[in-house]
Parts: C-alpha cells; sequence; structure tokens
C-alpha cells in the first residue's frame, strides 16, 4: 500500500478506503483509518482557530470549521512548522464564495496573520534614547529609519482594527470607513496600532526604503509626524537610522 | 555516535512544557526534574516560545520531541527541517532529542498526524536509512518512539518490536517506549501488551513515556483505544509502567498531556504517581 494511497484518503472525505489496512480480525476497518482523517483534519483545524479567532467570532465555531476544512483540503500544509501554518488562509478567503457577503472577513484575518507573524518574528534591540537625542539637532527629513523584524502593517478599506478590537477587547461597535493598522511588539505580546489617516502610506513608505521626508511627501497631507514616530518609539519599533 | 550514553536526562518525572504552566514551574517544580518540548514549536525567527524556553533551559534539562521528521515517509526526509531541527539542537544543546516510528509527510505536503507504516524489510531499511541521516546531521544519538496504532498493514511481516530492536541495533539509536502507546496498540490490535514488554529490548531505552487515552469501538464492536493525551494516566498503563521499571531499573518518565490541558497539581500528581514507582519507599 503506497503512501500517497492513505495520503489522499485522509484528506478527501469521499475517497475509498486504501486497501490493505484491517483490524484485529483482518478485515477492513473503516471506524480505524477514520481515527487518522479526523486527527488529520482536527488538528489542522485547530490550528487556524488559534490563529484567527477573531475571524471564528465573527462568523461561529461551525461556519469557521467548514472554512477552515475547505481550506485544509485544497491547502494542506507544505510546511512541518504549524505556526507558519495558514499564511494563506486571508486570500483564500478572498474566493470562497459562501464568505463573500462579509467582505471585511480576509483583511481581517489579514491582520490575525500579521499578529501572528509578528509573535513569532526576529527578536530586536530598539535603538538607544540618547542616539535619537544625537539624531534631533540634525535635519531628520533625511533619516531612513530601520524598523523592528516584528513590525507589521495592514491596509484595509474595511474598519479591521475596530472589528478586531471589538471582539478582543469588547471595544465599541466598528463604524464603517477604512483603517490602517500598525502592528508593533514592544516586547513579546504584539498589539495592534489604529494608524491615522495617512499613516499607512507613511509606514508603507519607510518600509520601502524612504527618508522620513520622502514618507510625509508620499503620506499626502493628514499625518501627524510627531504622534506616529512616537509611536514607533513606544512600540521599540526603531532599531537603527540611516543617511 | 554510538559511544554517546542513551540519554542524559535524569531518571525522575518529567513533563511536556506548557507555557501556562512556566509560574508554578519556576516557583516550585516539585518532582519534576526535566522539561520536553515539541520541537517544532520553536522554529519561529524570535519572540516569548524562544526567550522561554532559554530560561528554561538555564534551569532544567530539555528533551527535544520532534513530531515532524517522517522518518518513516517513502520520500526523502526534508533538507530544510533537518537544518531547522540542527539549529533549535545546536543552540539549546538539549539533553535528548527524540522522533516518532511514524510518517507525516507526501509529496511536499504535511499531514500533521504521526501515520503507521507497515513493517517489512523494505520499510526497515528506509527507516533505518533516515535515522542515519538524522544522526548524522544533528551529531548525536537520537531515541526512537513506539507508535499507537489504530489498524494493521496485510503487508507486515516483522513484528514491532522485532522492527524497532532491529532499527537500533542497526543504527545505533536508543528507544523511547510510550508505555501508553503499548497499552493502546495492544488493545486495537489485539495483543498482550506485557508480552510486548517482555520482547521489548528495554536496555536500549533512553526514555519513558505516560499519557492518558480515549476510547472508543470499531466497526466489529471492538474496543478502540485513541491516543489523546488530554486525560490522566489510567491504572493498566501505571501497572505495565511499574513492570517496565521494576525491570529496567528507574528511567527518565514523561508525564504528556497535550489537550484539555490541567492545571499544574494535576501534573503534579501524576508525576508523584511516577516518582514513587521511580523511587519506591523501602
Amino acid at each position: 500500500m503506497s503512501q500517497r494511497r492513505f495520503a489522499e484518503a485522509l484528506l478527501d472525505p469521499e475517497a475509498p478506503l486504501p486497501p490493505g489496512l484491517v483490524g484485529p480480525q483482518g478485515r477492513p476497518a473503516p471506524k480505524r483509518f477514520a481515527v487518522y482523517r479526523n486527527n488529520v483534519v482536527g488538528s489542522l483545524t485547530r490550528t487556524l482557530e488559534a490563529a484567527f479567532p477573531t475571524v471564528q467570532a465573527l462568523v461561529g465555531a461551525e461556519f469557521f470549521a467548514a472554512m477552515a476544512g475547505a481550506f485544509l483540503r485544497e491547502h494542506p500544509p507544505r510546511t512541518r512548522v504549524m505556526m507558519l501554518y495558514g499564511a494563506d488562509f486571508p486570500a483564500f478567503l478572498d474566493q470562497f464564495p459562501p464568505a463573500r457577503h462579509l467582505g471585511y472577513l480576509p483583511d481581517v484575518a489579514r491582520l490575525e496573520q500579521a499578529i501572528r507573524e509578528s509573535y513569532h518574528a526576529a527578536d530586536s534591540a530598539p535603538l538607544p534614547e540618547a542616539e535619537f537625542q544625537k539624531l534631533l539637532g540634525s535635519d531628520i527629513a533625511d533619516l531612513r529609519l530601520r524598523l523592528a523584524p516584528s513590525l507589521r502593517l495592514v491596509r484595509s478599506r474595511w474598519p479591521i482594527w475596530s472589528i478586531w478590537a471589538a471582539h478582543a477587547e469588547a471595544g465599541p461597535p466598528p463604524r464603517p470607513g477604512a483603517e490602517d493598522v500598525l502592528v508593533l511588539r514592544p516586547d513579546y505580546d504584539p498589539r495592534p496600532h489604529l494608524l491615522p489617516v495617512g499613516g499607512g502610506a507613511f509606514i508603507a513608505a519607510l518600509q520601502s526604503g524612504c527618508t522620513l521626508g520622502e514618507g510625509l511627501d508620499l503620506a499626502g497631507p493628514g499625518p501627524d509626524l510627531a504622534a506616529i514616530i512616537g509611536l514607533l518609539i513606544s512600540g521599540r519599533a526603531i532599531v537603527g537610522v540611516g543617511e | 555516535m554510538l559511544d554517546q550514553m542513551l540519554t542524559m536526562l535524569p531518571a525522575r518525572p518529567g513533563v511536556g512544557y506548557k507555557p501556562q504552566h512556566l509560574p508554578a514551574i519556576l516557583q516550585d517544580a516539585g518532582p519534576v526534574g526535566w522539561l520536553e518540548i515539541h520541537a517544532e514549536n520553536y522554529m519561529g525567527a524570535g519572540g516569548r516560545p524562544l526567550a522561554q524556553l532559554r530560561h528554561l533551559a538555564e534551569r532544567f534539562p530539555i528533551s527535544v520531541h520532534g513530531v515532524g521528521l517522517s522518518i518513516g515517509g517513502e520520500g526523502p526526509l526534508g533538507r530544510d527541517h533537518l537544518a531547522r531541527l540542527k539549529h533549535l539542537c545546536d543552540g539549546l544543546n538539549p539533553a535528548s532529542f527524540s522522533e516518532h516510528l511514524a510518517w507525516s509527510t507526501h509529496d511536499g505536503a504535511f499531514l500533521n498526524d504521526l501515520l503507521p507504516l507497515p513493517y517489512t524489510p523494505e520499510t526497515l531499511s528506509r527507516v533505518c536509512d533516515h535515522i542515519d541521516q538524522v544522526q548524522e546531521a544533528l551529531g548525536r544519538r537520537m531515541l526512537l518512539e513506539n507508535p499507537s496504532t489504530y489498524l494493521a498493514f496485510a503487508e507486515t511481516t516483522l513484528s514491532e518490536v522485532d522492527f524497532l530492536a532491529a532499527v537500533a541495533r542497526r543504527t545505533g539509536c536508543g528507544l523511547l517506549l510510550d508505555v501508553n502507546n503499548v497499552y493502546i496498540s495492544a488493545v486495537n490490535q489485539n495483543y498482550d501488551a506485557l508480552g510486548y514488554i517482555d520482547a521489548f529490548p528495554l536496555h536500549l531505552v533512553g526514555e519513558v513515556h505516560l499519557g492518558g487515552h480515549d476510547e472508543d469501538r470499531d466497526d466489529q464492536d471492538n474496543r478502540l483505544l485513541i491516543d489523546s493525551h488530554g486525560t490522566k494516566v489510567v491504572d493498566p498503563v501505571w501497572a505495565l509502567y511499574a513492570q517496565v521499571i521494576d525491570r529496567a531499573g528507574p528511567l527518565p518518565t514523561l508525564i504528556e498531556w497535550d489537550n484539555d490541558v490541567p492545571d499544574w497539581p494535576v501534573l503534579v500528581a501524576e508525576a508523584d504517581r511516577a516518582a514513587r514507582i521511580l523511587e519506591p519507599v523501602t
């Protein structure tokens, strides 16, 4: 019996049982094979539940399990490290017809994936306070900030931070509107922050290597530079500067 | 490789590490003398899991237990995964590394379960090749764990004990004896658990696992035990364990509880029970 037959039958509930698998009396054993099927589907579903708790809260446990089942059959893990499994779950939700009426759902999943990536990202030391003080004398518009590996930016036309906060922190009901979210991990706990208007474009520009001045130009009117830099400093997210 | 000891773990109870137990462990570990982690949960780039692990490794011997190598797989071992494992072990220098007689990958897909293989001369030679590669890559002797199984393969020609003994003989690896798995497989496959222990090469065992299981019924209404690691160790498994320790002497013994994880005192009570068997009052 090849492992190919075994593996295919695990993920396809309609597939016939692989031949040559028997119980103690030498007879075919569908309920015994079902233990392996349940283990595989159950463990991968639990991985996705742990990674996307707000998505699960939004659609309910039963609907989430059905989505997870469809996803894991179409996208079985290519990694053996479960903290990495599900990175393409948000893109799958973009194309998942039964959830199409929930337009915000894929971006909420992107925010949760960003939080998860931040949690496991490499550690980094913030730029020391004294270094900042020295820089304040210079023309800061020409500075390029090096950002922490745990920093993530999620930009959305949906109020994803408000939706996340309503579920994770019992925040007020979300109102319609675009929200850009910055995930920072000052120590070991990633935290999503709602960015002011223009803040998402500004951070995206810094991530692509722009100077602070170029970032402000790209962000257009609106972003309060001091407030955003303050957020980055308190989030220990600036790990270096360059010209 | 062969001159390495079977294990550097102390012959005391250990537990599977769960982050919610960290404060209790640091305050008073009680009878718990070492901790086991699942390798794949510590393969991130950084963050809290690795920071906690470094902290614990300064205080406790650590056993790294892999669940993703797919040693019984038909395909070649995953080079990337072996490299991640080497990175983890090189940084941590654990007291033990162990993996399973099972497979979990096929054609690049990872199925996240410990799947069974038939025991034949062909699978024996494949498993031995894979273990040779693992031991060479890690530069350390590994322990191979007996699986819990729910069904059998018509093509099997070797007993599980003979298969494991042959792997250990050919590769020089040690064995991890999961007594709960012995009990589960014995009930599920309708053989005598004590007979399995009688035949097992106990002198090659570097670690013992004890855990809980669930009970169901198969298509013919036979008992079907399911390895759940979500309950206390049952009395028949404790009795088998006492037999193992009576014959083999004290061994590092893990209380494995991965699902519906209880509060720390419940785990300590299980570890205490193992400690009483390891060091009987004279």
